[in-house]
């Protein structure tokens, strides 16, 4: 076994580390209060090469490995949350499926311009009444001599104002057994009736953009289908799979944030003559914190190396969502009580901390559905 | 143009500095570039974008320095050199001054840019030493260098004023905070930066001895300066006030 990372790895964590503290964390505190999208750290991650970290030369991007853009992920997120969930959506969920599932055509025309960071990627799956549910998708695409016609309305689909096309499932058809069939469509958001509102106002990552989407007659060329429709859905799942490692990485990033703030603020905070870091009650909530951020930032390597090695990673990535989310719900939540009083205040961070961390126990499969997918991976009983 | 950028890998000063035996504990440490050889890194690419020609980089150090080596090679330098000092004890400027004379003995230089001061030792020796042996001109505390036919117009700090001095090439500059905004390492950078030339030398391959190399300076000792205390607030009238300062200045303090 060898825990080491490669000098490759370190240097892109390094490098985004320093571009994060200089440039990213000195905003987060404004766009979380103004909810404003920071499209100018956007447009300076796509001139780093960050957006393309996982993705080969030939396609405008970096030449990484997932390991590398998990650490992206993490040093994003520790500078601050609403960027580093926007980040995370726009590789894992934007870009990756055209890159796992796309024509060569497909690739040059759309992949290249997220990688190079030209255009935000966004993949719209949630509907007012399926997400993991996938069964309950209502929006249709029908074909017509060479286009489809789309209709139908998304939730919640992050990025999509910035994007220059929208990948969206749709019901098409069904198969031989009479089953019903969801493919995923490009959808350049310039199309004509297709309508993206950014009106929801959040708890937290207030600073990423979340939009519905409104698909009406939208009209799109055939070859604008993603993927193998015979396959269905069950393709599109390997990218959920990948995008937990990263909302997991996400978490480890806030987690930190709020531990590494906790323990300065014990070292500093006296009371009764003392440091309260020297009591033990503030100590054992340390010790927790600092372990179970260990314990989750090795499981959310483990699930990102699986993938480098070309391996199945389904369980581990779900273990890695799950337990490292829930572990930054519970540090952040730790973090606001050794800060006291001045925690729940704005000033001192950790509040957006915990506000940014509710949502990575809920999106891209709640902590609920996690705990399903493990179930059905150790071979529990239907 | 052939452009030499001497830099040292360093610990992270910003951390904290722990001292066990009259050694400094490094284990845990954050190491980086030396940060004033960053912007002398940056200027070495923003003048081969100017006039051409070719970036090497060269540290003096143990086996871990490559991950410096690389990170520059990443924000765009062309090759590097490393020369491994692990055999010298007692290393000190000297020893890197002799280990890179060696290696420029037979160099075509046109310019060679170093750090005003490593974080770490902070002598600031190794660039005007370097200099002297090569008997080429230096010029340290840069904080602007343009290059015109053979020739240097620098902007050097002086003690926060400036000084500007016109010098021929071959030169060697050590950079001062204000010279230029470093780059980051774009991630195509740090991936290219893997295929790029680092060659690794030791003493053999400079045609050195150990004794050539050894240290002139000892290190008696090594200790962290003394803890700050917390400052005092003198009340009362004012003429008291003066009165106990003046006298606190000379029992307390003892500085008058």
């Amino acid at each position: 076994m060898d825990f080491t990372f490669t000098k490759e790895q370190e240097m892109i964590r390094e490098m985004v580390r320093d571009f994060a503290n200089k440039e990213i964390a000195p905003i987060a505190e404004e766009i979380d209060r103004t909810e404003r999208f920071p499209i100018e750290s956007f447009k300076r991650m796509g001139e780093l090469g960050l957006l393309g970290i996982p993705f080969p030369e030939e396609y405008g991007g970096s030449g990484g490995d997932t390991i590398s853009y998990i650490l992206a992920v993490e040093e994003i997120g520790k500078a601050c949350g609403s960027t580093g969930l926007s980040y995370a959506a726009a590789v894992s969920l934007g870009a990756s499926p055209i890159y796992y599932f796309g024509t060569e055509e497909q690739k040059e025309k759309y992949l290249v311009p997220l990688a190079k960071g030209e255009s935000l990627g966004a993949f719209g799956l949630t509907e007012p009444n399926a997400g993991s549910d996938a069964g309950g998708t209502r929006t249709k695409a029908v074909l017509s001599s060479d286009h489809y016609l789309i209709n139908g309305e998304k939730c919640w689909i992050t990025n999509a104002s910035f994007a220059r096309t929208v990948i969206v499932t749709a019901l098409n058809g069904t198969d031989d057994r009479g089953k019903k069939k969801i493919s995923a469509f490009i959808v350049p958001t310039d199309c004509n009736g297709l309508t993206i509102r950014s009106e929801y106002e959040k708890m937290g990552v207030r600073g990423s953009n979340t939009t519905e989407i409104v698909l009406e007659d939208v009209k799109v060329p055939k070859e604008n289908l993603l993927g193998d429709p015979s396959k269905g859905f069950g393709q599109f799942l390997y990218t959920l799979d990948g995008g937990r490692i990263s909302i997991a990485a996400l978490a480890v990033g806030i987690g930190k944030a709020a531990y590494e703030a906790a323990l300065a603020y014990s070292k500093e905070r006296k009371q009764f003559g003392k440091y309260i870091g020297s009591f033990q009650a503030i100590q054992f909530k340390l010790a927790d914190m600092a372990m179970e951020l260990e314990l989750a930032q090795n499981m959310v390597y483990k699930a990102a190396w699986l993938k480098d090695e070309g391996k199945p990673f389904k369980r581990e990535a779900a273990f890695a969502k799950l337990f490292a989310s829930e572990a930054a719900m519970r540090i952040c939540n730790q973090a606001i009580q050794i800060h006291g009083g001045y925690g729940y205040m704005r000033e001192y961070h950790v509040e957006r901390f915990l506000r940014d961390a509710k949502l990575l126990e809920i999106g891209e499969g709640t902590s609920e559905i996690q705990r399903m997918v493990i179930a059905r991976e150790i071979g529990c009983p239907k | 143009m052939n452009i030499f950028v001497i830099l040292k890998r360093t610990f992270d000063t910003e951390e904290k500095i722990q001292i066990e035996n009259s050694e400094i504990v490094d284990d845990g440490a954050e190491f980086i570039i030396n940060p004033y050889d960053e912007y002398a890194i940056e200027e070495a690419i923003q003048l081969r974008e100017e006039h051409g020609g070719e970036v090497t980089l060269i540290t003096v150090g143990d086996e871990e320095s490559e991950k410096q080596l690389r990170t520059g090679l990443a924000m765009g330098a062309d090759k590097a050199v490393l020369i491994e000092n692990e055999e010298i004890e007692d290393g000190d400027p000297f020893s890197t001054e002799a280990l890179l004379g060696a290696y420029f003995q037979e160099k075509e230089i046109d310019i060679i840019l170093g750090g005003n001061v490593a974080v770490d030792g902070g002598s600031g020796q190794v660039g005007p030493r370097l200099a002297e042996k090569l008997g080429i001109n230096h010029v340290s505390s840069i904080v602007k260098i343009e290059i015109e036919n053979g020739k240097a117009t620098i902007e050097r700090d002086v003690e926060g004023d400036q000084v500007t001095v016109e010098v021929s090439l071959p030169i060697l500059v050590t950079a001062q905070q204000g010279l230029n905004e470093p780059r980051y390492p774009s991630l195509p950078g740090i991936m290219k930066a893997k295929k790029k030339p680092l060659e690794e030398l030791d003493l053999d391959d400079l045609d050195l001895e150990e004794e050539d190399v050894e240290g002139k300076t000892k290190t008696v000792d090594r200790y962290l300066p003394p803890e700050k205390k917390a400052g005092k607030i003198l009340e009362g009238d004012l003429d008291d006030q003066v009165k106990e300062l003046v006298s606190l200045l000379k029992s307390e303090a003892k500085v008058i």
